[in-house]
């Protein structure tokens, strides 16, 4: 092969592109399987469910029947809206809380390898638990009389009937919570790698510090920011634990995971669980091909 | 000190006091004192790692120094900002902002400081390289030296008072590097701005600078105009640093009220004292080797010249202009000499028996020997 590069002639210019050609095709048949059997195998059979139609003995037959996505979205919107904005919200507290971590363990740590390793490990360490778990422990100190509530009741912050468990805001906080790791990690990943030189050229331009952080940091670290924000908004906008009753959700926090939860599991509506999915994960498509091409990083994906 | 959103309508000069730089474990910068008259352009030579660059950021903020002030344009800058300093730097890696077009690099200080048309005045500057046809590109897609150029656009672009510039022709051929040489010149005359300006290239610095600062181990060996650091260096450091040198220790054999002489190898080389940095002990004398005259039958003494030889001719190089000799001679060690081509070739061959002779006048005598800067550097 290294011969050839060299060589001008066409036949070993020709037989190159050839033979790599068949190694590429080789190199990439275990991604293609996978690809084929764990993703167009279940979503053509999703799709073919989500058009089923439902006999009089209940039984489900195959068929064309769109009502199944137009029924299950007008009565599920406001599930639907529900999900996106918790999930957004999620995303930008992550963001907001992860930044300033991910900067100080990448950027100012760096002198220090053993604080920086030290710190990474904390926020791993959440994952050593299984989340099921970290989440009930979170329903447990947010509980009616748990430490948090009691205490805001002491101060007279929170009316005797207030609870937190239940409400939108311990679903989002749980959201925000369990993804921050996925947010942190990305957003390290890049900043660790900023070259702070490009820092010191754009102070010396008479850019302040807030300048050069939103001229010159930001960019430079957008790769992190868009796959952190991709990695934390879709799966919490799919999500189903933390919105769910036996956690921190409550009637009036039910997302759309926890519709198609329902309705696959318990109430066996399948054709309105596989309509659901289908909506969440087209909705999601779009608005993450609308981010990700407004943010310039195609290449990302 | 905030930076105004007018150009420096002249150069601010640079005072450095008492100025060291400690970095764990190693001192890069040891008491420099420093001071660069406005609109002169300053030139800071010195071998790789003797703390040219670490100066440079000093005085641009990016570092902050152990001990010591910098003033510019007699404010105490010590403890402001980079961005609060009236300075802009090319920088020996450049920085150029990976993510912004080449045109956006350029303006990036004007917008900064809310100047009006920094779009206009970037492609004016980026003309003056002579990228303007690339102000579209990102840096990443031009050469080396082409990403140097652009980096010496970004600086310039801002008028500012003191440009700092760390090895800013570095990566350029010579014909480019002279033409921007030039460019440099007349935007520091234009304005009267001061620079100061590291570089390898001893003829650059010579041509281009009014004062040249020899560097040697975060200490300034000796500074001043380039004519008198090359006529009367006054360390072996700065002999053999700036051009070629030949040397000669010895014990001082006579004084006189105007000159000394020490004896090498039987004969007096004398030097006037006022040429010389120390009149006791045991004294270098120096000179350059375009004094020195090749000469194939020995000479009469006379006062005023000296005179060493017999010494065998071992290579002679022809380089167009001039003849490089290397003379062998016993006991004293191998003296260069140049001489101007007025004939066809060389006047003499290898092997041939020759003496050397220079006038009095051109010798230097050295504060220090080569061996005692060698015991010192512990070689
Ligand atoms: N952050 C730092 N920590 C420790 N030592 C440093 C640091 N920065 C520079 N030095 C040391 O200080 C000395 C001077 O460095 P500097 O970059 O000023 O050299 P220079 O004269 O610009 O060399 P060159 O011509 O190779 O660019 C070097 O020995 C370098 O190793
Ligand atoms: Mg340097």
């Amino acid at each position: 092969m290294a011969i050839a590069a060299f060589a001008g002639n066409a036949t070993a210019v020709d037989a190159t592109p050839r033979r790599r050609s068949w190694v590429a095709l080789f190199l990439l048949l275990p991604g293609l399987l996978y690809l084929v059997l764990f993703f167009i195998v279940p979503l053509v059979s999703l799709i073919i469910t989500s058009l089923e139609s439902q006999g009089l003995d209940g039984s489900f037959a195959y068929g064309f029947v769109v009502s199944n996505y137009t029924d299950s979205v007008s009565t599920f919107a406001t599930q639907i809206w529900r999900s996106f904005g918790f999930a957004l919200i999620a995303t930008v507290i992550a963001l907001l809380f992860s930044y300033p971590l991910a900067y100080f363990i990448g950027v100012t740590a760096r002198r220090w390898p053993l604080l920086q390793s030290f710190m990474l490990i904390l926020v791993i360490a959440p994952f050593f638990i299984s989340f099921l778990l970290r989440t009930l422990a979170w329903k447990t100190i947010l509980s009616d009389n748990g430490p948090v509530v009691t205490a805001l009741q002491g101060l007279s912050l929170m009316g005797p009937q207030g609870h937190i468990t239940g409400e939108p805001i311990a679903v989002v906080f749980g959201l925000t919570y369990n993804f921050i790791p996925f947010m942190c990690l990305p957003l390290y990943t890049t900043l660790e790698r900023l070259d702070l030189r490009y820092l010191e050229a754009s102070s010396d331009l008479y850019a302040s510090g807030w300048a050069t952080f939103r001229k010159v940091t930001i960019p430079l670290s957008l790769p992190g920011i868009v796959s952190g924000t991709l990695l934390t908004f879709i799966p919490a906008a799919g999500d189903y634990v933390n919105a769910s009753q036996d956690f921190l959700g409550g009637t009036s926090s039910t997302m759309i995971g926890n519709v198609i939860q329902s309705n696959f599991l318990v109430q066996q509506n399948y054709p309105a669980a596989a309509a659901l999915s289908i909506v969440l994960m087209f909705v999601i498509l779009v608005i993450v091909s609308v981010y990700v091409r407004r943010s310039g990083t195609e290449d990302l994906l | 000190m905030t930076p105004q959103n007018t150009f420096a309508d002249s150069g601010a000069d640079l005072e450095l006091a008492g100025i060291s730089k400690r970095f764990p474990g190693f001192t890069a910068i040891e008491h420099l004192d420093l001071t660069i008259p406005a609109g002169s352009f300053f030139a800071l030579l010195g071998p790789s790692g003797c703390g040219k660059t670490t100066t440079l950021r000093l005085v641009a903020g990016l570092e902050e120094p152990t001990t010591g002030q910098i003033l510019i344009g007699g404010r105490d800058l010590t403890n402001t900002k980079p961005f609060q300093r009236p300075v802009n730097t090319v920088f020996q890696s450049y920085a150029l902002f990976p993510h912004m077009t080449v045109l956006d690099n350029v303006a990036f200080g004007l917008r900064r400081r809310k100047m009006a048309d920094p779009v206009g005045k970037a492609h004016e500057a980026l003309r003056l390289v002579e990228l303007d046809h690339l102000a579209g590109r990102k840096p990443l897609q031009l050469s080396g030296g082409q990403q140097q150029r652009v980096a010496l656009a970004r600086a310039v672009v801002n008028r500012p008072a003191l440009l700092l510039l760390d090895e800013p022709l570095g990566a350029l051929d010579l014909k480019l590097r002279r033409q921007m040489q030039l460019e440099l010149k007349t935007i520091q005359n234009e304005v009267g701005l001061t620079f100061v300006h590291v570089t390898h290239d001893q003829e650059e610095a010579m041509t281009m600078a009014d004062t040249v600062a020899v560097m040697n181990r975060g200490r300034i060996e000796q500074m001043g105009a380039p004519e008198d650091l090359y006529e009367l260096p006054k360390t072996t450091f700065v002999a053999n640093f700036l051009g070629q040198s030949n040397l000669f220790t010895g014990e001082i054999t006579a004084s006189t009220p105007t000159s000394i002489s020490i004896g090498v190898s039987g004969r007096a080389i004398v030097v006037p004292k006022d040429r010389a940095e120390i009149h006791t002990g045991v004294v270098t004398i120096g000179v350059r080797p375009e004094k020195l005259n090749l000469l194939t039958e020995e000479p009469e003494a006379r006062t005023g010249v000296n005179v060493i030889g017999p010494g065998r001719v071992i290579d002679v190089s022809f380089s167009g202009v001039s003849t490089q000799y290397v003379v062998a001679v016993p006991a004293v060690g191998d003296i260069i000499v140049f001489a101007q081509n007025m004939d066809f070739g060389p006047v003499v061959t290898v092997g041939a028996e020759v003496w050397m002779s220079w006038s009095v006048d051109h010798g230097f005598g050295l504060a220090d020997s080569p061996e005692l800067v060698t015991a010192e550097a512990g070689v």
